[in-house]
This record gives C-alpha cells, structure tokens and sequence, in this order.
C-alpha cells in the first residue's frame, strides 16, 4: 500500500544511494561535502517517515529530536571538511 | 483535506526533492550545485512540515538550507582555481578507459543494492505495529518535564545527556576549524541600500531568536532554531563588512563560544552535588532549568556558527598589528 510514510522511507533510501555514489565517484571535494549532506537528508528522511502516525495525530517526539541533533552535527561536520578542503587546497597552491 | 490531493501533493513533493538531490549532484558547475543544494534543503523544509515535524523544518530552513548554503557559497567563492580544477575533471570523463567504466557501474550497482536493503529493511519496520512504549513514556512523564513541547523535553531533559555531548560537538568542530585559521576574505563595507537592509534585517533577527528561545517550551522552537537565527544575523553583519560581526573581543568571546557545554556541565554536576542523578533536574526546577541552559546554548550556538562561518577570530586592528608581527618574524 502506498501511504505517505512509505513513499517518504522510499524517497530517504533513494537519497542515501544517491548521495553515496557521489561521495565515491566525484572527483570535487566540494560535491563530496554536498554528496555527504545529501545521505544525510536521507537518512532524517528515514527517521522523520518513521516518527509519522498520520495527518493531525501527534508523531513520535523521539526520532524528530535524533534529527535535530543530526542537522546540527551535519553543519559542524560540513563547516570543518570545508576548512580542511580549504587547507588543503592552500597547501597544494604553495607547494 | 482530500486523500487523493494529499498523495498527488506527497508525490510532486518528492519528485520535486528527488530531482533537486540529483540535479545538485550532476551540475557541471559547483556554484550551480549549491544553489541546487539550498533549494533542496528548503523543499525538505517543507516536507518536514508534511510529515508533522515543525521543529525539524525550522532547524532545516534556518540550518540546513541557510547557513549550509552560506557556508557552501563562500568556499565556492574562495576557490575560484579549485573550481576550475573540477571542471577539468569533469572534462576528463568523456574519454574515461573501461576499468573508469567498470568501476562506476560496480558502484552504482552497489549504492542501488544498498538503497534495495534500505528499502527492505524500512518495509519490514512499516509492516509490524510499532511499538509505541517510548512515545506513551514521554507523554506520561511530560508533566514532570518542566515543558510541554515533547521534542524540547526529549532534547533537553529525558535525552540531555546526547544535546550535551552535541554542544562539545559543535565547540570540537569550530575549534578544528579556528586550528587551521586562515582568516578568510573581509567583506566590503555594504552600500547605501544593503546596509540599510541591515539595520532592519539585524534587529528582526535578533527578536526572532529569542521569540523561538522561549517559544521552544511549548511549541516549536528551542535552542538550536533560535541559535541558527542569531547566527544568520552574525552572517549577515560578516557579508556587510562589518568587522567584529558583533561578537565580544578575547577572552569574552572563549567564554561564549564554551558557555553552551559550560552551563550544561555545571547544571548537572551541580545536581549530582545535590544528591540528584546527572542531568536528573527536580521537577519543580526543571522549566527554569531548561530555560538557562537553552539560553547559554542559544549564544554559544550562534558564536560558534558565525565563527565556523567566518573561519577565523573576527579581525580587531590589534589582532591584525599582532598578525602583521608574526608574519614579520616568520619572514625574519
């Protein structure tokens, strides 16, 4: 049966398999960065259609606070691979 | 509302989600990806809001689509080589041998039996009853919890022990990033009209901030949406080319960025003090409790944000005599 949380666990798998080929296939670490959030988004996808009971029935308060936390970890670990990118590329131009 | 409406809703929602992930990913040009990337993460907000998660949506317009994009769009414009180093990959790909060919089509293989496990696995779960013996314990013990928003009392009071090591999280990660400081581009000061948008936008910000800080108790809202808010205003004065960005010069603002972790830690050791178990807040406390703790999280989020965002200790005339200096020994 195709009801909503099913479609929206579906669409998180698409994702997480979207944003893992490519992490591994692109050659721009700054994709790579981007590849990675987009697993990530999957994966609270996953999470959020999980939690779902229904239209105007209250959901499950647990995975929702998991992905909060995970959209904060998402931006700090997205702000430091940026840093060290950034790093790496200086290295690279001066030697 | 309409079940037929509702699936077509869902379904031009995802397919619109869908598209956006995978033209981000495909674009040749890495400006166009994170542009991309911002859009996705805004259509996501919406299907937060869908799946009956505000609190999730708001985090995800303020932090995922906001200031990841703006962090994303600044490297973009910080490595105008390394994006033409992209596109020379990408012109490589054409001519690639048949290994480069087996290789891709072995891992798009791989990630579409990953995503076939995933589904399986999810289809399971979807297919027995859930147990609903957590969310039936949060709801009987949220009287106790000094709030009456169920996600804020998950994050700060049944499960304050993980939004603790979160905070250290954020403080590790802008502390690795301040490490490898390299101050980045200052902006220039902004013209007439966007500096007149700054005067209003700054302000606008800063009382929706603590609108979501207080509003968090018992609707959507808490420290993190609230802390990403602050730190948008904190973008926003960094873009207008204003220098200290408004955040406290020195040792102040070590203190701000620990205050988060600090707060928490010294709450709860204060409690085990008190004969209580870690983070175990007494009832009648818990409210206030939770409100000081989110409010020192609240500043210590938006400090770290805007500095991860900045890349470096806001530039003071002094620190710049002092970072002239060492450049002048070094070169010694």
């Amino acid at each position: 049966m195709l009801t909503a949380h099913v479609m929206y666990g579906l669409s998180g798998c698409l994702l997480v398999a979207l944003g893992l080929r490519t992490t591994l296939l692109h050659a721009s670490l700054l994709r790579r960065v981007l590849a990675i959030n987009v697993m990530g988004a999957g994966v609270f996808m996953m999470l959020i259609a999980v939690a779902y009971r229904g239209l105007g029935v209250p959901p499950d308060p647990v995975p929702h606070a998991l992905v909060l936390t995970g959209i904060v970890v998402a931006v700090s670990a997205t702000a430091l691979a940026l840093a060290l990118a950034r790093r790496l590329h200086a290295e690279h131009d001066n030697g | 509302m309409n079940a037929l409406m509702l699936l077509v809703f869902d379904g031009l929602l995802l397919l619109g989600i869908v598209s956006l992930a995978w033209a981000s990913l495909a674009s040749s040009d890495d400006r166009n990806s994170v542009i991309l990337f911002m859009a996705f993460g805004l259509v996501l907000a919406v299907a937060w809001g869908r799946l009956m998660a505000a609190d999730v949506a708001l985090a995800e317009a303020a932090i995922g689509a906001g200031l990841s994009g703006a962090l994303l769009l600044a490297a973009v414009r910080k490595r105008p080589a390394q994006m033409a180093a992209g596109r020379a990959n990408n012109s490589h790909n054409p001519d690639r041998t048949g290994v480069n060919m087996l290789l891709q089509w072995s891992v798009t293989l791989l990630c579409a039996a990953l995503a076939g496990t995933l589904a399986w696995a999810l289809l399971d779960a979807f297919s027995s009853t859930p147990h609903e013996t957590l969310p039936q314990a949060i709801s009987a013990n949220l009287e106790a919890s000094g709030v009456s928003n169920p996600v804020t009392a998950v994050l700060l009071n049944f499960r304050a022990y993980d939004t603790l090591l979160e905070l250290a999280v954020l403080l590790t990660a802008v502390l690795g990033i301040l490490a490898m400081g390299r101050a980045t581009a200052v902006y220039q000061p902004a013209g007439p009209i966007f500096d007149g948008l700054v005067r209003w936008l700054v302000p606008v910000l800063i009382l929706t901030a603590g609108y979501l800080l207080w509003v968090g108790a018992h609707a959507p809202g808490g420290a993190f949406q609230a802390g990403a808010t602050l730190a948008a205003a904190g973008v926003v004065l960094h873009l207008a080319g204003h220098p200290r960005i408004g955040l406290p010069a020195g040792f102040a603002l070590r203190i701000l960025m620990a205050a988060g972790v600090a707060v928490f830690l010294a709450v709860g050791l204060s409690l085990l003090v008190m004969g209580r178990p870690f983070l175990g807040y007494p009832p009648a406390w818990a409210g206030a409790l939770i409100l000081i703790i989110e409010s020192a999280a609240m500043l210590a989020i938006a400090a770290t944000l805007v500095l991860a965002f900045v890349g470096a200790f806001p530039r003071s005339t002094a620190t710049r005599a002092a970072s002239r200096q060492v450049r002048e020994e070094e070169a010694r």
